[in-house]
């Protein structure tokens, strides 16, 4: 595992220097002094203090246990003299960090998050009204012209019941008036007809006056003649 | 040219304040980048969401991503109830990944490669189970190293587990990160003192020197998954410790 090795990498090493044997990559004979020369301005630093002259000896300084807090360690993070002036600026920044973040950034960031959250809700509710808004118009639409579908077929139905009424009649009343006027003519031809053949008798009455007249000589009687023509035509209709 | 690979942990000492018998404080390098680190952090996360935009540029969906990223840890692994906790927890995310890839830069310190920091972060999060655990659950908060549906018997045992367990938590949770950020830096740098050994030894060297170059190469990637990779490690260690607090109960 990656992690493991790293742990032993980092325990060697940390095991080396506890120990006090100079880390060194190359078998540089400098590297030796560069450690030891190194460790010796802290350790001046330190002497503002001082008290912890022994430790402050660069050759004495191996023999130190790095555990040991407060004394020097040529291992800096096992280093115990700065402990505390690490933890003293890691609770002032860490303390600074926590304030920023909980008091200002984390809730700008979630005001922002959140009113995103809010718009796109409210357009999702304004997007589904929309639609219910257009599938009722369509719903009524449709309805609408349901209604004026049925409409004009009801008008179509009573306009072709008037006409057909109004046909009827007329045609009723045409017919009716044919059938006065046909009894009207067939009334002036038996009246013609009746008189005619009152105007029969006369003109046979003359006739037979004017026929005997020239036969015989003589014009006879009215009534005579008016007898025979009666008898005649008695004797016809007998007939 | 001093070939020491553990330079780069050297706490300098810019301004002492305060030395007293047994303890010194003093104005360090480690403070500088402490520092330096949250305003890096807040400095993004306030510019990046300067505009407030509703649909967000590069830099605020970054913030955003991290910002959901660690909502969504601590929801998962402490519930609703967890997000007392949200804003430490992204502080610590945030101090932590930003610490590591700031120490991959050369010449730059590395604050996580100090146990004594790491510790302290540590010791942050297992303290505030701890009190927040006694606080909201009382006694109750106990029943946390006892399991529940266990035999009489093996309870004794399992106590004991539980316990060391418990207790072992602050030291695996900074001593992961501590000897990560520590082993990784140190192998960096014994891999550059070769290359730098390497070629001034001539123009063999220059052929030779390639070979520990490309390994650089590598390491320096692999560091950085290292780097942000702890920093999640030790955020999802951190709401999963905090879920105890919560929820005692087994």
């Amino acid at each position: 595992m990656m992690k493991s090795w790293k742990v032993t990498v980092a325990l060697a090493f940390a095991g080396a220097v506890l120990m006090g044997a100079p880390v060194s990559a190359a078998s540089d004979p400098a590297g030796k002094p560069a450690t030891v020369a190194q460790a010796a301005p802290p350790t001046g630093a330190a002497g503002h203090g001082t008290h912890e002259p022994a430790a402050a000896a660069p050759g004495t300084g191996h023999a130190d246990a790095a555990g040991d807090h407060g004394k020097k360690s040529h291992f800096p993070p096992f280093d115990g003299t700065t402990f505390a002036s690490q933890l003293l600026w890691l609770v002032l920044s860490f303390g600074l960090l926590y304030f920023l973040m909980s008091r200002i950034a984390l809730p700008r960031i979630g005001r922002i998050l959140e009113e995103r959250h809010d718009r796109i809700a409210d357009d999702l509710e304004e997007a589904a009204k929309h639609k219910a808004d257009s599938e009722a118009a369509q719903a009524a639409y449709e309805k609408a012209l349901a209604e004026a579908r049925a409409k004009a077929n009801s008008i179509a139905g009573e306009t072709r019941n008037r006409l057909n009424a109004e046909q009827d009649a007329n045609r009723k009343s045409l017919e009716a008036e044919l059938a006065t006027k046909l009894a009207a003519a067939e009334e002036r031809i038996a009246s013609t007809k009746t008189e005619a053949l009152t105007h029969v008798k006369g003109i046979a009455v003359d006739a037979t006056g004017a026929i005997v007249s020239t036969l015989i000589g003589t014009s006879p009687a009215q009534h005579e003649v008016e007898q025979a023509v009666d008898s005649a035509l008695a004797k016809k209709d007998a007939a | 040219m001093t070939v020491d690979p553990i330079h780069q942990f050297e706490i300098k000492r810019y301004v002492d304040l305060l030395n007293l018998s047994s303890v010194q404080f003093s104005f360090t390098n480690a403070a500088v980048f402490m520092f330096g680190i949250v305003a890096i952090i807040f400095f993004f996360l306030t510019y990046a969401t300067r505009g407030r935009t509703l649909v967000p540029g590069r830099a605020q969906s970054a913030a955003e991503m991290s910002y959901e990223f660690i909502a969504k840890m601590v929801r998962d692994s402490a519930g609703n109830q967890g997000m007392v906790f949200f804003p430490l927890v992204f502080s610590l995310f945030m101090f932590v990944l930003v610490a590591n890839v700031v120490g991959l830069i050369p010449y730059t310190f590395t604050v996580t490669a100090h146990l004594i920091v790491t510790a302290a972060l540590a010791l942050l999060v297992i303290g505030t189970v701890i009190i927040y655990g006694f606080v909201k659950h009382g006694t109750h908060f106990l029943h946390l190293f006892v399991p529940s549906g266990v035999p009489g018997f093996l309870l004794p045992f399992l106590v004991v587990i539980e316990v060391v367990s418990f207790l072992s938590r602050p030291i695996s949770l900074s001593l992961r990160l501590f000897a990560n950020m520590l082993a990784g830096h140190i192998a960096l740098k014994v891999f550059a003192f070769f290359v730098v050994g390497l070629a001034s030894a001539g123009i063999a060297g220059w052929f030779g020197a390639t070979l520990p170059f490309l390994m650089i190469v590598a390491l320096t990637a692999l560091e950085l998954l290292v780097a942000v990779l702890q920093a999640y490690v030790f955020a999802v260690l951190t709401s999963i410790y905090l879920n105890d607090a919560i929820h005692p109960g087994h």
